[in-house]
């Protein structure tokens, strides 16, 4: 979903510009509660991870394809600010070094992917958590369902931008058809990966799964008597 | 130990996108797509950074797809564990988790 240069006009790309450095700044501050010496390693490589799983354009139908995003995953696994870091740095150095999503796009970029892709995944994440069984099991699922959201909301937060700055005369109404249906198969996607990757990372070190810190808590040490 | 399922990790992203990214579907993206079909694909500008050594995903100056790809996904992943690990590690708490804390008392105890 790599907006290029262009796409928008000036003053668009000028305010998802500002709510992207506001978002990075507020996330600087608070990714702090998330992080520790043990899980700061962790967000260095789910962002590293992310960038390499964006690379793996899977195919969705008539000519075209989708990659993950990473929102849901990276709010998961290292907690929603540091999620929002992550993608951040991702889409940086994609803007930067792979021409990858344009310069002037950059905060429409992180806006997208960072900030609604993020966002969405983790409170539908943390919606479901309120309300499934308080178990390890409960967390890939929960996952899943954030990250397949989160791709058609952030389709449709593109349209409505292309609405209020798109650079060529197209019908909202037709770019939205297309944006969310493409992008809601692009989400199923997202959400296998997701659920295979933190369904992973969840039975090897669940300790080191942000959306699992309430469950190993209340995981207490029990002594069980052997059936005579 | 943590230090042995950091290294999966990594190597799992370094083969990502040093070796599988050779296979990923070259169609459009999503977005691409769209704007092609519904006709605002030409509003498009080239990046500023078109030239650059890793532009596209593709290593300047080398001439085989598979090894220029891979070295262009290889340095950026080591450059994303840098700069977002870096910033991470900056960033962080610099007292121990509360749930570590207790997992080190349990520890104590056993």
């Amino acid at each position: 979903m790599h907006v290029p240069d262009g796409f928008l006009d000036a003053p668009t790309s000028v305010a998802t510009g500002v709510v992207a450095a506001g978002a990075v700044g507020l996330a600087l501050r608070k990714a702090r509660t998330e992080l520790d010496d043990r899980t700061a390693p962790m967000a260095g490589l789910v962002a590293a991870f992310i960038f390499a799983a964006q690379m793996i354009n899977f195919p969705v139908g008539a000519g075209t394809s989708g990659h993950l995003l990473g929102g849901a995953l990276a709010a998961v696994l290292v907690g929603p600010w540091t999620g929002v870091l992550c993608l951040s740095v991702v889409l940086l150095v994609q803007g930067l070094f792979m021409a990858d999503g344009g310069i002037t796009a950059l905060g429409t970029n992180i806006t997208l992917m960072g900030i609604v892709g993020v966002g969405t995944g983790w409170l539908v994440f943390a919606g479901l958590r309120a309300v499934l069984p308080k178990t390890l099991a409960s967390v890939a699922p929960a996952a899943a369902v954030g990250a397949l959201l989160s791709v058609p909301v952030a389709a449709t937060v593109f349209t409505l931008l292309f609405a209020v700055g798109g650079q060529a005369p197209v019908e909202t109404g037709t770019v939205f058809t297309a944006m969310v249906g493409w992008h809601t198969l692009i989400g199923v996607g997202e959400a296998v990966v997701t659920a295979l990757v933190v369904g992973a990372v969840v039975a090897a070190r669940p300790d080191l799964v942000y959306g699992a810190r309430g469950l190993l808590a209340g995981r207490t040490l029990e002594i069980r008597k052997a059936a005579a | 130990m943590s230090r042995r399922f950091f290294a999966v990790f990594l190597l799992v992203a370094l083969v990502l996108a040093g070796v599988g990214s050779y296979y990923a579907s070259s169609h459009p993206d999503g977005l691409e797509y769209v704007a092609e079909k519904t006709g605002f694909l030409d509003s498009a500008e080239d990046s500023p950074v078109a030239d650059g050594p890793f532009a596209d995903y593709q290593t300047s100056g080398v001439e085989d797809e598979r090894v220029g790809g891979g070295l262009a996904g290889v340095v950026g992943v080591l450059l994303v564990l840098g700069i977002a690990g870096g910033l991470a590690w900056a960033v962080r708490r610099r007292t121990p988790s509360a749930p570590e804390a207790e997992r080190e008392l349990e520890d104590t105890n056993l």
